[in-house]
């Protein structure tokens, strides 16, 4: 150790000798110094940890039997240096001490004594299990995080997230409900650099416009009455994290222009509070509603969002993702089968056709709890179309007891008949309209002269509508 | 009685990159393959070359053979716990000419990590 030590003073540099080895143990890459027999001289800390030996035990050793990297024992680029050699870069793996093969990246460069003699070998080893993990995240685009998809609009959001991940611009996320804007807020907080910091989220639309500005900017204490004690907002909550506002389309517009400066200067000013505080955050945003639409209605300020919308992401709408929908029912299935001890083998034909034609307003989290249900009420075997929530299921069950009658002749005049598409059409309307109605009724307390003026109809087309589907 | 008593001698496999261990497991195209006596001259050693690098051919010698024993440098997780499900002993990180290795485990003295230079 002595030896090692005396072998790796530089003399010269400084006024007093500094110790190699300390030197390069501050460098945040792998460093091995080898003899011209390529046996290990010194290696760093980063190289001790990537490798799983350590300095007294590597030293004297051959590097091949230390580094265990595949090009070692295939082709070692210093076997062909010699003093007026370029430096090679060669990638490769390596097996270190835990039985873990990782991807590395070695630069190897010859070490020349001042007469310009081979002298060693210096070695930089870097450890690409980061950027290969970045890369299968990018190429494996059917997922991220909790996401799935496999339509072409998901894809294309899978590959642009994990790159928007290690940025640290605004994102807003905008999408119908339940499309997943929560998921993907978290999954980029996840996979950024902030990860191990918060993750605070805000929903605007929750709280009235005084409570959610002391929620986000916090207060000071004696700033209004019963502000007995400071409280942090949550903006200094987020530092170094991420803040997400879901619901920004239902921010009151005072605290939009409050927003607003945070966003030129990055300092929170606590209410009642003269002295500013600097917080690092990320801003993550998400709305479903139409926020172009809402600037142009002088709802939403305009200067707000440029500076929310510096990174868009939309996500698409269920109904919109080809296949998708296919693919959900399965994954879910499999999951809560898993997760409630179900012995569920899958969805019946008639199920399926029912699951994949339904338009799923509510998007993904409706298709969840649609499986979830049919998992609770379905007792093994498959999901036959009565476990599914009646919502699906009733319309058609109540054309086809209005309409027994007409299909058993339909079939027994026409056994190769269906029944009608046109007629299909037919019955939907008057289910359609026999809820119009039931609304209207609703909204107007039962009155029917309003009724009939909500509708536009005439008080006796009201009458003999609601005698027809028999409304009392 | 006595001979039924003693316990069987073992079948040790070292993969080779010249004299030394190999480095890796999966990438040794040689092995050495000794079974009898404790002492050298009750010894019997045989090399197997193997056609190519593979892990997984290794495995399968590991187990045709009837190996008690592997000794082995760099070894993937993976293979190290087949050939221990297999119930072979694995000695890995195993750094050092094979007489030195194999004269140590005889000695009963080896342990994985040993480095013999």
């Amino acid at each position: 150790m002595l030896k090692t030590l005396q072998r790796s003073q530089i003399k010269g540099l400084f006024s007093s000798p500094i110790d190699l080895r300390l030197l390069i143990d501050e460098v945040p890459v792998g460093i091995v110094v080898l003899d011209t027999d390529r046996r290990i001289v010194l290696l760093n800390r980063v190289l001790e940890a990537l490798t799983g030996f350590s300095q007294d035990e590597a030293a004297g050793v051959p590097c091949h039997q230390i580094l265990r990297s595949k090009i070692c024992i295939k082709d070692c680029p210093a076997v062909h240096m010699h003093a007026e050699s370029e430096p090679a870069c060669v990638e490769s793996d390596l097996i270190n001490r835990d039985r873990m093969l990782v991807p590395i990246r070695i630069n190897m460069a010859a070490l020349k004594d001042s007469d310009g003699n081979l002298v060693g070998y210096l070695e930089t080893i870097e450890d690409l299990r980061s950027i290969r993990e970045f890369d299968a995240k990018i190429s494996q685009a059917y997922s991220f995080a909790h996401l799935i998809g496999r339509s072409p609009q998901m894809e294309k959001i899978f590959q642009i997230l994990p790159v928007l991940a290690q940025s640290d611009s605004s994102v807003l996320i905008t999408g119908e409900t339940g499309t997943g804007k929560d998921m993907v807020a978290e999954a980029l907080h996840q996979a950024s650099s902030r990860a191990k910091a918060p993750f605070v989220k805000v929903n605007c639309g929750a709280l009235p416009a005084t409570l959610l500005e002391s929620e986000l900017f916090g207060y000071q204490k004696g700033a209004f009455t019963g502000a007995v004690e400071n409280k942090l907002g949550r903006f200094r909550m987020a530092h170094n994290g991420t803040l997400y506002l879901t619901e920004i389309g239902d921010l009151p517009l005072s605290l939009q222009v409050k927003l607003l400066t945070f966003f030129d200067d990055q300092i929170v000013y606590p209410l009642g509070s003269t002295k500013g505080f600097q917080a690092n955050v990320r801003v993550v945003a998400a709305t479903h509603r139409n926020l172009e639409q809402m600037v142009r209605e002088g709802r939403f300020r305009e200067d707000l969002l440029f500076r929310l919308n510096v990174v868009r992401v939309h996500l698409p709408p269920l109904r919109e993702r080809e296949g998708d929908a296919r693919l959900l029912l399965d994954h879910f299935l499999n999951i809560l089968t898993g997760q409630f001890g179900k012995n569920i083998k899958g969805f019946s034909k008639k199920t399926l056709g029912i699951l994949i034609d339904y338009r799923y307003p509510g998007n993904v989290r409706e298709l969840r709890n649609i499986i979830e249900y049919a998992v609770n009420i379905c007792p093994d075997g498959q999901i036959l179309p009565h476990h599914l929530p009646a919502y699906l299921t009733e319309p058609a069950q109540w054309v086809q007891d209005t309409d027994a009658d007409d299909k058993q002749m339909l079939h027994s005049v026409h056994p190769g008949l269906n029944r009608g598409k046109s007629m299909e059409t037919e019955q939907t309307w008057s289910v359609m309209e026999r809820k119009m109605i039931m609304d209207a009724l609703v909204k107007s307390g039962g009155h029917r002269g309003k009724t009939a003026e909500l509708l536009r109809w005439g008080r006796s087309t009201l009458w003999r509508k609601m005698k027809q589907y028999e409304i009392n | 009685m006595s001979r039924s008593s003693q316990p069987k001698p073992k079948k040790v496999l070292i993969p080779l990159y010249g004299d030394d261990v190999a480095p890796r497991f999966d990438m040794a195209t040689e092995a050495m393959i000794t079974f009898g006596g404790e002492t050298r001259e009750h010894r019997e050693e045989k090399i197997v070359v193997l056609p190519q690098s593979s892990p997984e051919k290794l495995c399968h010698l590991v187990v045709t053979e009837g190996i008690d024993v592997v000794i082995c440098s760099g070894i993937e997780e993976e293979y190290y716990q087949y050939l221990t499900w297999k119930r072979v002993q694995v000695f890995d990180s195993v750094i050092g000419p094979r007489k030195a290795v194999l004269e140590r485990f005889y000695q009963g003295v080896l342990q994985s990590g040993d480095i013999l230079y």
